[in-house]
């Protein structure tokens, strides 16, 4: 679980190209050259789309992966950063829209969504383990209510339409090739947040809290302060991919915040792997396949197409059961197996 | 209560002075200036009632959660399921027989029968695994939804109540004085509804005499204070568990019926209920059953006086307790000793 690397001999110069695994130039160039092999629809609705579940559900890892904080609120934290840029910006609904332009509403949404989420973590962590799933549950849970019930600023059940990305520097951002290249920015920013965040002296001391929260209050660390500054660091990458979402859709409603969609986060880390980043964008475009193609796979089997939900249920279940660190945790013991002597059982080098 | 009077008098007089009022507004005519301000009394008294029975809905659903919760530290999140369960198991049963009453008790067995199983191949296995037993009962939750929606699909479905509970009755509580004969006009309420608010009460004083004066309720309670001395001394705990989680969703099961009497069962029910038991519990205290009580009565008056005096922030209302409850007593508002 722990990622502490150890120091390097040496002084590395961040510049030093040669030191990046072969791997991430590999996956690097394929999400490059992407728009030139695929068509619109891929474009948008699975990789754009699996980049902004990935990056809520990337906040929700390194809650719960470095903190030990499994929080549901994540996909209210976007949703709320969905609401606003509506709210802020341009919509159908304009007795409810300001109507400013997107780059005050955007940055405004984020804020609030940030502020939003720091709050419910102040909340959720006066409570330790698994009354913070009851606690972060029961606000997702309040929060879609509200927004279901309240007409005068969310606009009740059906919402707010007509949110569209902005244009700017002559591009239109709504286009599927420009839209996947800046959810494409964002995700691979955040991702690399979360890596930096995760060791740098506030990461390792959110580790140590997580690991003994006891230990790391006697040594003089401020656990609860840790842990909301870990909420609001999480409740950012959630903010943005929430604007991400709203620009993405065209819309927000209260289905985008209901519990299924907070669940079907949790389900996307867990099921990616909580040990490191990339697990939740690993699980999220498995989620994003699933969704686009289970309905194919199941009628060709016979079955009515509509029992997705009980397709990703029974997945879920299999995987928890099986591996609780999701995908990851099965390729890390498929590696392990490979390395070692299949005649005496004992690991062997490389 | 002595002791508190004189250790806090000036809380003590408080409540005394809120409930007086209470018991004032609840008895006596309200003047028409109140009227004006507040609005008419019937529709108070109506929030009043509809609040406490939807409190003992409440009750019924939580107390399970939470006895689950207090001896086997396992947060079932399929809870609200079972309850929804429960309420299509009855309906089918009530529509098919024409008995109400055999509802209440397929569904108890049927429910329970499914927590026993619940508990035998899923808990028993993962024994202390937090995380691991409330994403598995996620999984199960959203399977069992997804199973419910293909048996019965989108529908609403309601329980229908059997003659001799249907209809209003008229109960000596005043609600204003007729303009034009000067007589008091009495407030009606439907008779199911009080009938299942005594049922609520009787099951939570069954349930605190089982636990306070048996030797089985004993055992729970060892069990709740510390489970492996318990088991230490010889008492074959996994026995009381599997007991424990088949009443508890037992209790979930007969819920359902009731909740599919008066109000109605359709698909999105099990996750409100299963956001109520959560609220409920959090804010009267994890694990205790008179804190169940406490937080479903609470809860139940919030979400219905803030559905009439306030429609678009009821639920804000509800939130705001748990939150204030959070605040400033995290354990919740009875907490179990420790």
């Amino acid at each position: 679980m722990a990622v502490i690397e150890e120091a390097a001999p040496r002084a590395v110069r961040w510049w030093d190209v040669s030191r990046i695994p072969v791997q991430y130039y590999v996956l690097g160039v394929i999400l490059l050259i992407l728009p030139a092999i695929s068509g619109d629809f891929v474009l948008r609705q699975i990789f754009s789309w699996a980049m902004i579940l990935g990056m809520i559900s990337l906040s929700l890892m390194f809650l719960a992966g470095y903190g030990n904080m499994v929080s549901l609120v994540q996909m209210t934290v976007a949703g709320v950063a969905a609401y606003m840029v509506a709210i802020f910006g341009t919509s159908a609904i304009d007795t409810i829209s300001f109507g400013w332009p997107w780059w005050v509403a955007a940055p405004l949404a984020v804020l609030v969504a940030v502020v939003f989420g720091t709050l419910s973590g102040a909340l959720a962590v006066r409570t330790e383990g698994i009354y913070t799933i009851m606690i972060t549950l029961a606000i997702a849970a309040a929060m879609f209510y509200l927004v279901r019930q309240n007409y005068t600023l969310f606009n009740g059940f059906s919402g707010l339409n007509q949110v569209r990305a902005p244009v700017f520097l002559g591009v239109d951002w709504r286009a599927p090739v420009p839209f996947y290249y800046l959810t494409l920015v964002w995700a691979v920013l955040a991702y690399f947040a979360v890596v930096y965040v995760s060791r740098s002296p506030f990461g390792l001391a959110l580790q140590g809290v997580r690991d003994n929260a006891r230990r790391m209050a006697a040594l003089g660390f401020n656990v609860t302060a840790h842990r909301i500054t870990a909420y609001a660091f999480s409740s950012l990458i959630a903010g943005i991919a929430g604007v991400l979402l709203v620009w993405l859709n065209g819309q927000v409603s209260p289905g985008t915040i209901a519990v299924g969609p907070a669940i079907d986060i949790l389900i996307i880390a867990v099921v990616g792997g909580l040990a490191h980043p990339i697990g939740p964008f690993l699980g999220a475009i498995l989620y994003v396949l699933l969704r686009t193609f289970a309905l194919d796979v199941l009628v060709a089997f016979g079955l009515g197409g509509e029992r997705f939900q009980l397709l990703i249920g029974l997945g879920f279940l299999v995987i928890v059961f099986f591996s609780s660190d999701g995908i990851l945790g099965l390729w890390r013991r498929y590696r392990e197996r490979a390395r070692r002597d299949p005649v005496t059982g004992e690991a062997r080098d490389g | 209560m002595v002791r508190f009077a004189e250790r806090r008098p000036f809380w003590a007089a408080v409540i005394v002075l809120a409930v007086a009022v209470l018991l004032w507004a609840i008895f006596a005519p309200w003047p028409e200036a109140l009227e004006d301000v507040v609005g008419r009394k019937k529709i108070f008294l109506n929030a009043l009632f509809n609040g406490i029975t939807l409190g003992a809905l409440y009750f019924l659903v939580a107390s399970g959660f939470t006895l689950i919760f207090g001896l086997m530290k396992n947060v079932n999140l399929a809870h609200g399921s079972l309850y929804m369960l429960g309420g299509y198991i009855g309906y089918e049963v009530a529509d098919a027989t024409g008995w109400w009453l055999l509802s209440f008790l397929v569904s108890f067995v049927v429910v329970g029968a499914i927590g026993v199983l619940l508990q035998l191949f899923v808990f028993a296995r993962m024994e202390g695994q937090d995380l691991k037993q409330t994403l598995v009962t996620i999984g199960i939750s959203i399977v069992i939804a997804d199973i419910m929606l293909w048996i019965w699909g989108g529908d609403f479905y309601q329980i229908l109540t059997p003659d001799w509970i249907t209809g209003p009755i008229e109960l000596p509580l005043i609600t204003g004085i007729s303009r034009r004969s000067g007589e008091y006009i009495y407030l009606t309420y439907p008779v199911v509804r009080l009938v299942i608010l005594l049922a609520a009460i009787a099951i939570g004083i069954g349930m605190w005499l089982v636990l306070n004066r048996t030797r089985i309720g004993m055992l729970v309670r060892a069990g709740v204070d510390d489970r492996d001395m318990l088991s230490a001394t010889g008492v074959r705990i996994q026995r009381v568990f599997i007991l424990v989680f088949a009443f508890g969703a037992g209790l979930a099961g007969i819920a359902g019926v009731i909740g599919g009497t008066f109000q109605s069962m359709a698909p999105g029910e099990d996750i409100r209920f299963l956001l109520a038991s959560l609220v409920v519990v959090i804010v009267g205290g994890m694990g205790s059953i008179p804190g169940a009580a406490l937080g479903a009565l609470l809860i139940g008056l919030a979400e219905q006086f803030g559905s009439v005096y306030a429609p678009t922030y009821a639920v804000v209302l509800t939130f705001l307790i748990m939150v204030l409850v959070l605040a400033f007593r995290p354990q919740g508002l009875i907490a179990v000793r420790r």
